[in-house]
């Protein structure tokens, strides 16, 4: 069953804009920093609403239209922002987004980035990569998607190819990968890298924002925080043995797996989001095929138990409700992980247009025979208005949604991303057993506090 | 590699050392990570805390998302102002024009959740497409009969200043639509305090005790109906000047309003307004009941606060904010604990503010006119400071540098005014350049 969104405008919003999709991307390339062609006030924003969600400094650059810019376009703004960032912030790389301003006039960005380097002429300049984003097409996730895209579109072109290490210190043979892991948490991309490792393998990730936006203390002001996808791994994607491709919502999406297979012929293993045992069942199944090993005993020990944290769990769960939103990818994957458990995920819902979620989601309800209410298109106000009829258990979702928790006194399970109001948003796991152990753990604790909390006993165990 | 931009030199500005007047008041530097953000941002938070209205956003949908419930600013009543509209311009409405879009939107969110009024923002591409909100607020007002302000608050047509401007211009319309009730002689209008964590009620408790009527507070928890009638008090009273002084300064054009310019922050300060307020009414009875006001909170609070002088005292400061105005005020609350400021900054200070804070300052003190990350950074590090107080957007990097902290912008839900806000904000100094997590840090 659809729920459509019903109104024109747009009431606390349940999407955020695509320059900010880029500027997160652009965090994960070691020595780079983006500007947004645009206002001011763009940067600013994006940068408030990372730094509540990651709390670390994330410095994004703004090329600052002021009237006459958008009146005679912004070559001349984004010229000097180009030359100010190289000047005080020494990058490697530049990434350059535009927004819905530099967009609505019609600035041929592509072509100013042209005469500008050809006005450089041999004087090196930092790698100016460029991508298209403006606000009115898409949410953020359209923006992250595109940016990467176009991160591995530039260096793929470059004449100057590399080649990332064959051999691993005991000189065995190490199968190359890419791994485009979707906007996930530093966490997961750490616990990500983990594995691929574990599988005796050697990855390139875009982005990989582990080290970047969840680093160490610093004794000096680092201008670019250290990490993050070197230029020469980069530059070394053509050569890959195989890219995997995190999230449904890419299958039609123009992504930077299916460039690769097109132009390199790099075979792309597309998959949902690891969340619960069977979509993480197929991300190792794919790295087994890929490496040509077998799943460490690790991973296999950590599967074990978290099937049998299943068990030990699934009375509490069985027949529970739970309402999800945020982005459709994760959407889609934390309703599959809900059916396995037992917990009906009655309500699902994006901002996104979220065209594989609806086909995925049905495909789920017809699997596990439970009926799925899914709202694309989604605002805040429609979610809280399906929440009020369908009284949940819980709430699975970022923290945006704890007006309404609050309101009906549904608990809510934040995950994702923006994670306002919680502390350690950037640590938390979703993915592969481990993530899913961590979800299930928080999952079922919510349900016996609220089932404590409730109770007039107060029973010391549960 | 350059720490301070040649564009920006003149910016900088070190008290003992240099002879120039700060530059000020100009565009930020292209390609410098300035904390400022746009007129939209000015004009959104100067209107936010006007409770019973609808805030529509015209527009792509980020500049809503972003604005979203992001303020400490308190309301007694309606919630309506919490929830963020957007018209969520797609690309055929940027192509098409965004008009009807925006009237449908209007007619359907007033019938929806019935506001008192509405703003509509203007954002970046609204007048680029060719938008005529104006023509459509006023149909829809028409048609709804209630007020629906167009704010001409495109992002790019200037600073953040500009949007206050725009901001005053839209409250401007409301006052005097409203024939006030009752006119007494003795009332005030508090401007420019926006109630974060409810510090608008605590002035205007102080008001009331003085014997003063306040008729409208602008904008924390404010009304439409109360802003219509504002033209009925006898004085403006005007706190955080650079946000709204326009309007005050409007008023009195119109209607003859007088108004004064005063900082609730500090316990000095707010001694000082209460009584300069007290003093315009030229009434004993009032000038006498102020006194005893001030005495009373004196005598409750100081002493608390002094108790942490000793181990305040020495510690060194960086101060950056939105208005250089609240720069004065901390200068001042700092020193009543024995600290000193070695860093100041505001990003929308103008040349008179600049020159009051190179009297204020000691010599070798650094000041700062629309700052970045990389030079707040570079200054507070050389200067060795204990504590940041500034907005969100300096917190993670004062925490990276092993820098204590204090939130002092419109995200807070910590009360810094008046007489008790002053022993909270001298407690939150304490917590955060006590704690023992620094000796772990790299720099210490």
């Amino acid at each position: 069953m659809n729920k459509k969104h019903t109104t024109i405008a747009t009431k606390n919003p349940c999407k955020l804009c695509s320059p900010l999709g880029a500027s997160l991307v652009f965090k994960g390339i070691q020595g780079a920093i983006p500007i947004l062609h645009g206002s001011q006030g763009c940067a600013t924003y994006i940068r408030r609403y990372f730094i509540s969600h990651f709390r670390e400094p994330v410095d994004v650059a703004s090329s600052n239209f002021v009237e006459t810019t958008s009146i005679f376009g912004g070559a001349k703004n984004l010229y000097e922002a180009l030359e100010n960032i190289k000047e005080q912030y020494l990058p490697e790389v530049i990434g350059v987004a535009t927004t819905c301003l530099s967009e609505t006039i019609g600035d041929d960005v592509p072509m100013y980035l042209r005469n500008f380097l050809k006005a450089k002429g041999t004087c090196p300049f930092p790698d100016i990569v460029y991508v298209s984003t403006p606000s009115y097409s898409g949410t953020h996730m359209n923006g992250f998607h595109s940016t990467v895209k176009a991160i591995v579109e530039y260096y793929s072109s470059l004449l100057k190819k590399s080649n990332l290490p064959v051999v691993n210190e005991n000189g065995e043979k190490m199968k190359r990968i890419a791994i485009f892991p979707n906007f996930v948490s530093p966490e997961d991309i750490r616990h990500l890298k983990e594995i691929v490792l574990d599988f005796k393998m050697s990855a390139v990730f875009v982005p990989d924002y582990s080290d970047t936006l969840d680093g160490a203390n610093w004794d000096d002001y680092q201008k670019i925080p250290k990490g993050g996808t070197s230029r020469k791994e980069l530059s070394s994607l053509w050569r890959v043995d195989a890219s995997i491709e995190l999230g449904n919502s890419l299958d039609v999406f123009n992504s930077a797996g299916k460039f690769l297979d097109e132009e390199f012929k790099i075979k792309r293993y597309g998959l949902a989001l690891p969340i619960g045992i069977n979509l993480t069942d197929a991300f190792f199944n794919s790295l087994k095929i890929i490496s040509g090993r077998k799943t460490p005993d690790k991973y296999i020990a950590q599967r074990g138990r978290l099937i049998d944290a299943y068990c030990d769990a699934h009375k509490y769960l069985f027949g529970k409700r739970a309402v999800v939103f945020g982005e459709e990818d994760l959407v889609v994957s934390m309703a599959r992980f809900l059916c396995e458990i037992g917990v009906i995920p009655v309500f699902c819902s994006s901002g996104e247009k979220g065209k594989m979620m609806e086909k995925n989601l049905r495909q789920i309800s017809e699997e596990y025979g439970k009926e799925i209410i899914i709202n694309t298109k989604a605002d805040f106000v429609d979610i809280e208005e399906q929440v009020e009829t369908l009284k949940p258990d819980f709430l699975i979702g970022n923290s945006k949604g704890y007006t309404f928790s609050r309101r009906l006194g549904i608990p809510l399970i934040r995950v994702s991303f923006p994670i306002h109001d919680r502390f350690g948003a950037l640590r938390i796991s979703h993915l592969a057993y481990k993530g899913t152990q961590e979800l299930l753990d928080r999952i079922v604790n919510t349900i016996i506090v609220k089932k404590q909390a409730e109770s007039a006993v107060g029973y010391t165990y549960m | 590699m350059a720490e301070v931009l040649i564009q920006r030199e003149q910016q900088v500005f070190r008290k003992g050392a240099d002879k120039f007047d700060i530059s000020c008041e100009k565009n930020s530097t292209a390609g410098s990570v300035s904390q400022r953000a746009c007129v939209f941002c000015g004009s959104r938070v100067v209107l936010y805390p006007i409770v019973d209205v609808l805030h529509l956003v015209h527009g792509p949908i980020g500049c809503a998302a972003y604005t979203w419930d992001i303020r400490g600013a308190l309301s007694s009543g309606s919630e309506l102002y919490r929830m963020s509209f957007s018209t969520d311009l797609q690309e055929t409405d940027v192509v098409y024009g965004g008009e009807k879009k925006l009237y449908q939107s209007l007619i359907e969110l007033i019938d929806k959740y019935k506001p008192n009024a509405a703003f509509v923002y203007a954002t970046c591409i609204i007048g680029i497409i060719g938008d005529d909100i104006d023509a459509v607020c006023k149909r829809v007002a028409k048609e709804k009969g209630l007020p629906v302000l167009p704010v001409h608050s495109e992002g790019f047509k200037g600073t953040k200043k500009d949007g206050y401007k725009a901001a005053c211009k839209a409250l401007f319309k409301l006052v005097g639509t409203l024939e006030p009730e009752d006119v007494k002689r003795i009332s005030i209008n508090i401007l420019g305090d926006f109630n974060i964590a409810g510090e608008t009620w605590m002035i205007r408790n102080y008001y009331e005790q003085m014997g003063i009527k306040v008729v409208t507070t602008i904008t924390g928890d404010s009304r439409v109906a109360d802003i219509c009638k504002a033209h009925g008090a006898s004085l403006n009273v005007v706190q955080c000047s650079g946000s709204i002084m326009p309007l005050a300064k409007m008023m009195k054009e119109k209607y003859g309003i007088p108004f004064i310019r005063v900082s609730y922050f500090g316990i000095e300060d707010t001694s000082d307004a209460l009584l300069k307020v007290a003093e315009f009414f030229k009434d004993e009875k009032i000038i006498a009941r102020t006194k005893k006001l001030i005495e009373k909170e004196k005598k409750m609070y100081a002493s608390e606060i002094f108790k942490y002088k000793d181990e305040l005292k020495g510690k060194k400061a960086t101060i950056y904010v939105g208005g250089a105005f609240k720069a004065f005020s901390l200068i001042k609350a700092l020193d009543k604990v024995g600290m000193s400021v070695a860093v100041v900054g505001s990003q929308t200070g103008n040349q008179e503010d600049y020159v009051k804070l190179r009297e204020m300052c000691d010599a070798g003190t650094v000041i700062l006119d629309d700052s970045n990350p990389i030079e707040l950074a570079k200054f507070s590090l050389e200067k060795n400071v204990d504590i940041f107080i500034g907005g969100v957007k300096e917190r993670p990097m004062a925490y990276k540098l092993g820098i204590g902290f204090c939130d002092h912008n419109h995200h807070r839900k910590e009360a810094l005014t008046g007489f008790e806000g002053m022993l909270n904000f001298i407690r939150e100094v304490y917590s955060s350049v006590m704690s023992p997590v620094w000796k772990f840090t790299l720099r210490r």
